[in-house]
């Protein structure tokens, strides 16, 4: 079952001049699939990847998400969308410095409002646990380290247990283990259900995952099913 | 949009910066303080002016004009000829007021009216051995002054019953018997302008503590002043009214005029100089209070865009994750009201200590005023008027700075 569908996305940059950065893009991704977007520098997986979180909302083609056409919806309906259906895992900045880790990963949850405060604090208690930073929970997020502030952005993606979890090189500030730990969680979530989609440079990663998608020059230049 | 987590918010960015949350209060707290402390000491000062005077004057006074311009014969025979007239003499008109009592009764059994006082104002000479002060001596039926004017709680010496028994007797402005160097008992040479003297004796000093009335005027027995002035036991120059309602004194004085023909003033108009400073004072007060509240206003819209600014990726990544406009202008906001809020608070209390330092602080306005210290209001409403401009000012400052956040384009701040 198609969770998310992509279909002719053009984006153009005007500044400083006109740059047509992606061509017509068309995909589709299944209910529980562990995508990966690979390709090099400068290619534009970023910015796809900020068309598919409905914050770019300056695109053509349509993207319809969990049964829900995005394209041309209210700025309101799309913060309610993202709020309920995506976590996301921004590649440069992460956390409110000035709140703790676990206020960090509370705050989606708070305004979903799906669960009282107590409960979604110890469900974010449990995705700090999961994701092994349990023992900073209550450090402010400005004290973390890159790598440490990454995880916690993580476990902040988790926390509303979105229909898709979109990573911007979600493991590029970690270390062996910790990238092994991440990969693990995302491909237990894919089992159960939730669907992934994460640009990597990581070509381990990307083997993992259930299928990569490789862009160039704004365009898909290759897709290609891993079989585990 | 959810309250409490944009309150919890909040918080969290004001404690974050908190000079700075107490420098953009404080701005609040000094416009609210002034406000507060300007419109209590011109408010009681309004008050206490108002008060004095009005007290002290009557609602409306009916008098007959004399000195009325009038033609000469040969104008009003040839009224566009070259006429010259050298020297013409006022016609002898008398101030009296035709049938001043009956009109006087007839006024009196009028709706709204509280009280009439016919009486006969004449200038007059005191004198004192060699002390000689010009003033006036109003003949009145005291119990109807009274009534008026509640002359019982003005007496400083002496009482007004000895006034009724007493056809010599003579009630003096307190401040006039002490220039005169008279106290209850002596006596005192009192000259008509017509030139006719008689000896009267103080049974009685006033003070209104309005220094035109204590400074000059004495009351003595209607038909006293009638004989001085060797007139008719009818002879009335001034009726006085107090009304119930005294805004009623303006209507009803026209129609009292256009009733009996004779000329009537009304409180407002007597005291056009108290009404007017009156005014100035409400202005300047708002004026200043105002200014103040505008500079507060820019501080905190200045301080409040410089937080928009400073936080800006965090306002990215709470849009990213799902909060809306709303929230985002809910947070910003809550943050105003809240320096408002404790600064407006804050500027109430330093306010009441001002005002109530003021109105402890002593105050000699000498023979003009009675006045022990500064007249001070104390009224509630200025307060929750002060708290709800403090409030709007800082909710105005903030919702711009607000809007500018809720308008943030996240995407343009996380591609970094
Ligand atoms: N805001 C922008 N304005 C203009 N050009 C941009 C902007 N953001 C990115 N680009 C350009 O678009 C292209 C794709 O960028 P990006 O999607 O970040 O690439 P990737 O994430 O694959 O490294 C790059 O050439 C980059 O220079
Ligand atoms: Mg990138």
């Amino acid at each position: 079952m198609s969770v998310l569908s992509a279909q002719n996305l053009n984006k153009y940059f005007y500044d400083p001049e006109k740059f047509h950065v992606l061509r017509d893009v068309s995909f589709d991704v299944q209910r529980g699939e562990f995508l990966s977007i690979v390709g090099k520098s400068g290619c534009g997986k970023s910015t796809l990847l900020y068309l598919l979180s409905t914050m770019d909302t300056d695109y053509e083609g349509q993207i319809t998400m969990a049964g829900t056409t995005l394209t041309g919806r209210s700025q309101d309906f799309l913060a309610r969308f993202r709020n309920e259906h995506l976590g996301f895992v921004f590649q440069f900045h992460f956390l409110l410095p000035e709140f703790s880790a676990l206020q960090n990963v509370m705050l989606p949850g708070l305004k979903l409002g799906k669960y009282s405060a107590k409960d979604v604090e110890e469900r974010a208690m449990e995705k700090l646990r999961l994701i092994g930073m349990a023992e900073y929970a209550h450090k402010p997020a400005s004290k973390l380290s890159g790598g440490q502030q990454q995880r916690v952005a993580i476990a902040r993606a988790l926390i509303n247990d979105p229909t898709i979890i979109m990573g911007d090189e979600p493991t590029g500030n970690l270390d062996r283990a910790n990238t092994e730990n991440v990969f693990a969680i995302f491909q237990d979530l894919a089992r159960k259900g939730q669907t992934i989609i994460a640009v990597t440079h990581d070509s381990d990663f990307a083997a993992g995952s259930d299928r990569v998608i490789e862009m160039s020059d704004g365009q898909i230049i290759a897709t290609h099913e891993n079989s585990h | 949009m959810n309250l409490s987590i944009a309150a919890q918010i909040a918080q969290t960015h004001l404690m974050a910066k908190k000079r700075q949350t107490l420098v953009a209060m404080l701005g609040v707290t000094f416009g609210i303080a002034m406000f507060i402390t300007m419109i209590s000491f011109m408010q009681g000062v309004n008050q206490f002016l108002e008060d004095s005077a009005l007290d002290a004057s009557p609602h409306i006074r009916m008098y007959n004009e004399v000195n009325t311009q009038r033609p000469s014969l040969i104008d009003e025979l040839r009224p566009n000829g070259f006429n010259v007239v050298h020297h013409q003499k006022p016609k002898n008109e008398q101030a009296r007021l035709k049938n001043g009592l009956f009109i006087a009764e007839r006024i009196e059994r009028e709706p709204g009216v509280q009280g009439v006082s016919p009486q006969v104002a004449t200038q007059a000479f005191y004198n004192n051995g060699p002390i000689q002060l010009s003033g006036t001596i109003s003949g009145v039926d005291i119990n109807r002054e009274n009534k008026l004017y509640k002359l019982t709680n003005r007496l400083k010496s002496g009482s007004l019953n000895a006034l009724k028994t007493n056809p010599d007797g003579l009630i003096m402005g307190n401040v006039l018997a002490r220039k005169l160097n008279v106290r209850l008992g002596d006596k005192v040479t009192v000259t008509t302008p017509t030139g006719n003297t008689r000896v009267l004796r103080v049974v009685g000093t006033f003070g209104f503590g309005v220094g035109t009335v204590d400074n000059t005027k004495s009351y003595a027995n209607l038909s006293t002043v009638q004989e001085m002035l060797l007139r008719d036991p009818s002879y009335i120059t001034d009726i006085h009214v107090k009304m119930l309602d005294p805004m009623q004194a303006l209507p009803f004085g026209k129609r009292l005029r256009a009733m009996y023909g004779y000329y009537t003033e009304d409180w407002a108009t007597a005291n056009t100089a108290i009404l007017a400073g009156e005014k100035i004072r409400n202005m300047l007060t708002f004026v200043v209070s105002i200014t103040l509240l505008v500079v507060a206003g820019f501080g905190i819209y200045n301080i409040m865009n410089m937080t928009v600014i400073n936080k800006i990726k965090d306002i990215a990544i709470l849009k990213a994750t799902g909060f809306d406009g709303r929230d985002v202008v809910a947070i910003f906001l809550l943050q105003a009201a809240f320096i408002g809020l404790s600064g407006g608070l804050l500027g109430l209390a330093i306010g009441f200590g001002l005002s109530y330092l003021l109105s402890i602080t002593p105050f000699d306005a000498g023979d003009f005023l009675s006045l022990d210290t500064f007249p001070v209001i104390f009224a509630a409403k200025y307060y929750i008027m002060g708290l709800l401009f403090g409030v709007i000012t800082t909710v105005l400052a903030g919702y711009f700075p607000s809007r500018k956040a809720a308008k943030v384009d996240p995407v343009a701040i996380l591609r970094g």
